[in-house]
């Protein structure tokens, strides 16, 4: 990576023109071609630099349910459990953390009655509660990473 | 949080323009004439169609998603934080304006397991420097905090990303 492409992942993080040849419109703006754009945008996508490209949603507007849901789950029950609960399609991601409450994941469906519904298939199919997290309100969500 | 009227506002061309670009738009001259040809509408509608969906905040913006892990960005803890209901309108954006801060969230407490009503995503390069990032934020909340902790991830078990998909339910 050098300046160029440090320029470049700040300058897409601030948004990206709605024209017909937007690439173009950027690569001006750096003083560079689009062709060599194009170019490095595919060499950071390869080297996963970058985890994507394009119109990042607000998902609540999108009027579907999501939640951040957390488990307290037995060393020994870990692994089984994980399993049970990746098999939901709903869970979108989940994450191993350090503490008593040891699973975390965020369940995300198209309506809350979904949600609601994925919440009790996972607790009875795991036999363990849930604790259901959703964002309450939103302080700060940050979209600019500058590198 | 979610709202009959905000799907109402999505119509099924806005819907299909969401499922069709959310894996991300090509890395080629004209990517929303792709979507236009996807679609099976003109590129001017699709730009029309993009900047409205921008302006009501449907779309955050459009842009590039950097990848922290890749960046060196190697350490996410998940800070919580147990301060009083009525000040939290306060403290939480106050959390916001640090620079490795990169959600704040007022989330349910479940007493006496579960405390914390003030999340705060915290990231960093080494365990030293994401501990540091929390002795900050100890700092700037000072007297209000009752109680706090960092849950650092040891293991990613899915990853698959938000999908919205065509069953509406």
């Amino acid at each position: 990576m050098d300046e160029i492409d440090r320029a470049i992942i700040n300058t897409l993080q601030d948004g990206f023109p709605i024209c017909a040849y937007p690439f173009a419109v950027v690569a001006t703006q750096l003083g560079i071609t689009e062709d060599d754009l194009l170019q490095r945008l595919k060499t950071m996508q390869e080297k996963k630099i970058m985890t994507r490209f394009g119109p990042l949603f607000h998902a609540e507007r999108l009027g579907g349910a999501i939640s951040l849901v957390a488990m307290r789950i037995a060393e020994k029950d870990f692994d089984t459990v994980a399993e049970q609960v990746n098999a939901h399609s709903e869970v979108a991601h989940n994450y191993q953390r350090e503490h008593e409450f040891n699973m975390w994941f965020v369940l995300a469906t198209a309506t809350e009655q979904q949600l609601q519904d994925a919440l009790q298939s996972i607790e009875r199919k795991t036999g363990y509660p849930v604790y259901n997290m959703p964002k309450l309100e939103e302080y700060y969500l940050k979209l600019r990473f500058i590198v | 949080m979610t709202s009959a009227a905000s799907m109402a506002d999505i119509d099924n061309i806005d819907h299909a323009l969401i499922i069709a670009s959310q894996a991300g738009l090509p890395l080629t001259p004209d990517p929303y004439k792709y979507l236009a040809e996807k679609l099976d509408i003109s590129a001017s509608e699709v730009m029309q169609r993009l900047q409205a969906m921008q302006e009501r905040g449907i779309i955050r913006r459009i842009g590039l998603v950097p990848n922290h892990y890749t960046l060196g960005y190697t350490h996410n803890g998940m800070s919580v934080w147990d301060v009083p209901d009525e000040r939290i309108h306060i403290l939480g954006p106050k959390l916001g304006t640090l620079p490795f801060v990169s959600h704040c969230y007022r989330r349910p407490r479940y007493l006496p397991d579960w405390p914390y009503n003030l999340f705060a995503m915290v990231h960093g390069r080494s365990r030293a420097e994401t501990d540091a990032q929390v002795a900050e934020i100890l700092q700037l909340l000072g007297d209000e905090v009752r109680a706090y902790d960092v849950l650092y991830s040891t293991r990613i078990l899915k990853k698959t990303g938000l999908r919205l998909t065509n069953n509406k339910g």
